[in-house]
């Protein structure tokens, strides 16, 4: 258990955690708290529901919640331990941005409760590097430029470390001419095909498609 | 969102008996629901998640075919080796639907259960049969590019979205359920998803109370199986059309076909007569042109879909050939 835990006030000891909002600690406190009761949504005129209390590992790290059962994975992450790195884009599962790894499975943290990952293990992109040292990934999509405005960018470096994890294990996706091959090779189309879950505005694809590869160990 | 308890079910005939409760919905992915939910299409004010349940399992039957728990991944589904050696339009047709992230967490029974994408199901300000019985249907004069043209009704023209029922319906797939008394009862794909007629709200067979446990496939039937999806981009797209076909053809003729349709009903869809026409008959372009016939017998266009009838014979005909080489 990590020493910063509490139920009653998850995002005042969390935020020290994180240097690079260490100066900014109460600023981000008046914004994020009301944002917090908001993402949930209006209460109406029923009771509000009972809490639930949820137990996650994230990013090695135990963080104990005590959270509206309504909190979806994501509000949890950016509004309650200000882990701010995973982005809301759409909120409905259709940009990618919120990509997250839950037990290093891909998945959409804006269409998940918080609630239902109890005692589960979570990678968000503040996850990836070890200090100052990048995640190969988030390595190659500076040499490469894989961003403009850098929005969708967190989740494409997650999403695609879920894809090339996926890729290993001999997943097969759309493009793949045959499905009985054990694993299909990373080509571009594969690539593109793979993560297509992940919407950049500014589309930045091919240069995101380079850093993968380039990650991969492919030849670009 | 409204506020609703959460609690998770410790057994299957526990969560059958609680969601017969009023308010109370089954969350399993959650992909769908939570989607709904945000926009206020759906209010549940009980959430029973039934993740933790034993039902994600792909076991072989003693017939030589599948049974699917439902709480399998549709990515874990797409990529299991048997599916993908004697499935593969089931494999191919997850693989064509929603994105990686989505199909690491959408599962068997919630991808049969999905709710239509129709835009005036989703818009609340909007009347919709579907959400709102009784209010009528925006889409009959409305934006309707994406919607039914056969079996539909004067009440709702929404269309199922999944491509994986489509595949299973091309398989003869049985959806196994369980009520709150813990019987188990088998539901036939045929049988599972409903027409709208009158009552649009009411999409499946499922009675009050019974939940999806299991889907299963009979053994593969012989042939080349494909499926073909038409849709707007070409990933991360609802079908406008799709074929889950299952051609079994030797040097110019076929022996026997199997045709589901996505994209074209309330429900995937297959003709009996088409897949007869098609039988013991030369692969050639007449042959193709009389089971379109058949499948498309009583379709109808509503404005913003009427390139779908020509599509669905396009498609159709594109698939037969390359499954023939005609």
């Amino acid at each position: 258990m990590d020493e910063h835990e509490s139920n009653e006030e998850p995002n005042t000891l969390e935020v020290t955690r994180r240097t690079v909002i260490e100066t900014g600690t109460t600023a981000l406190l008046l914004t994020t708290l009301p944002r917090a009761v908001l993402a949930a949504g209006p209460v109406g005129d029923n009771e509000p529901p009972p809490p639930a209390k949820v137990e996650l590992q994230i990013n090695g790290h135990a963080h104990s919640l005590t959270l509206d059962p309504r909190t979806t994975l994501l509000d949890a992450l950016r509004e309650h331990l200000a882990l701010t790195g995973s982005k809301k884009g759409c909120d409905h599962g259709q940009c990618g941005a919120c990509t997250v790894l839950i037990e290093g499975r891909r998945i959409n943290s804006c269409l998940t409760l918080a609630a239902m990952h109890d005692g589960q293990s979570i990678t968000t992109i503040e996850g990836l590097a070890w200090g100052d040292d990048l995640h190969p990934l988030q390595a190659a999509f500076v040499e490469h430029d894989g961003f403009q405005c850098g929005y969708c960018t967190s989740g494409q470096i997650c999403s695609a470390v879920g894809m090339l994890a996926e890729s290993q294990q001999g997943m097969p996706s759309y493009v793949t001419n045959d499905l009985t091959q054990p694993a299909a090779e990373l080509t571009d189309a594969e690539i593109r095909e793979r993560m297509s879950g992940n919407i950049c505005r500014c589309a930045a694809y091919p240069n995101i498609v380079a850093a993968i590869k380039q990650a991969a160990g492919i030849p670009t | 969102m409204k506020a609703f308890t959460y609690q998770r079910a410790d057994s299957t005939t526990q969560a059958a008996a609680g969601s017969v409760r009023p308010g109370a919905k089954i969350i399993a992915g959650g992909t769908n629901l939570l989607d709904l939910m945000k926009l206020q299409v759906e209010t549940p004010s009980q959430l029973i998640d039934i993740n933790r349940l034993p039902l994600d399992k792909i076991e072989e039957t003693p017939d030589g075919g599948l049974r699917i728990g439902t709480l399998v991944r549709n990515s874990d589904l797409a990529a299991d080796p048997r599916v993908r050696q004697r499935y593969g339009v089931l494999s191919r047709a997850l693989l064509a639907g929603a994105s990686a992230q989505l199909r690491n967490k959408a599962t068997t029974g919630g991808n049969l259960l999905q709710r239509t994408r129709c835009y005036y199901f989703y818009d609340v300000t909007k009347p919709c049969n579907k959400r709102s019985p009784g209010s009528g249907c925006a889409a009959l004069a409305g934006f309707n590019r994406i919607h039914a043209i056969l079996g539909t009704s004067d009440h709702c023209i929404a269309t199922h979205p999944s491509d994986m029922a489509v595949a299973m319906r091309a398989l003869d797939a049985n959806v196994e359920t369980i009520n709150r008394q813990g019987e188990t009862m088998v539901i036939p794909i045929a049988e599972f998803h409903r027409l709208p007629g009158k009552t649009p709200e009411i999409e499946t067979s499922l009675k009050p109370g019974e939940i999806v446990t299991a889907v299963t496939l009979p053994p593969p039937p012989p042939g080349v199986q494909v499926y073909r999806k038409v849709r707007d981009r070409a990933s991360y797209a609802f079908a406008l059309v799709s074929v889950a076909a299952i051609v079994d053809s030797t040097r110019g003729r076929i022996r026997s076909a199997r045709l589901a349709f996505g994209g074209l009903a309330h429900k995937p869809w297959r003709v009996a007569q088409a897949e007869q026409q098609l039988a013991n008959a030369p692969a050639n372009t007449a042959t193709f042109n009389t089971a379109a016939n058949a499948v498309l017998e009583g379709a109808r266009g509503f404005g913003g879909n009427d390139f779908k009838i020509p599509l669905t014979r396009r498609t159709l005909h594109s698939v037969l050939a390359e499954m023939t080489q005609a």
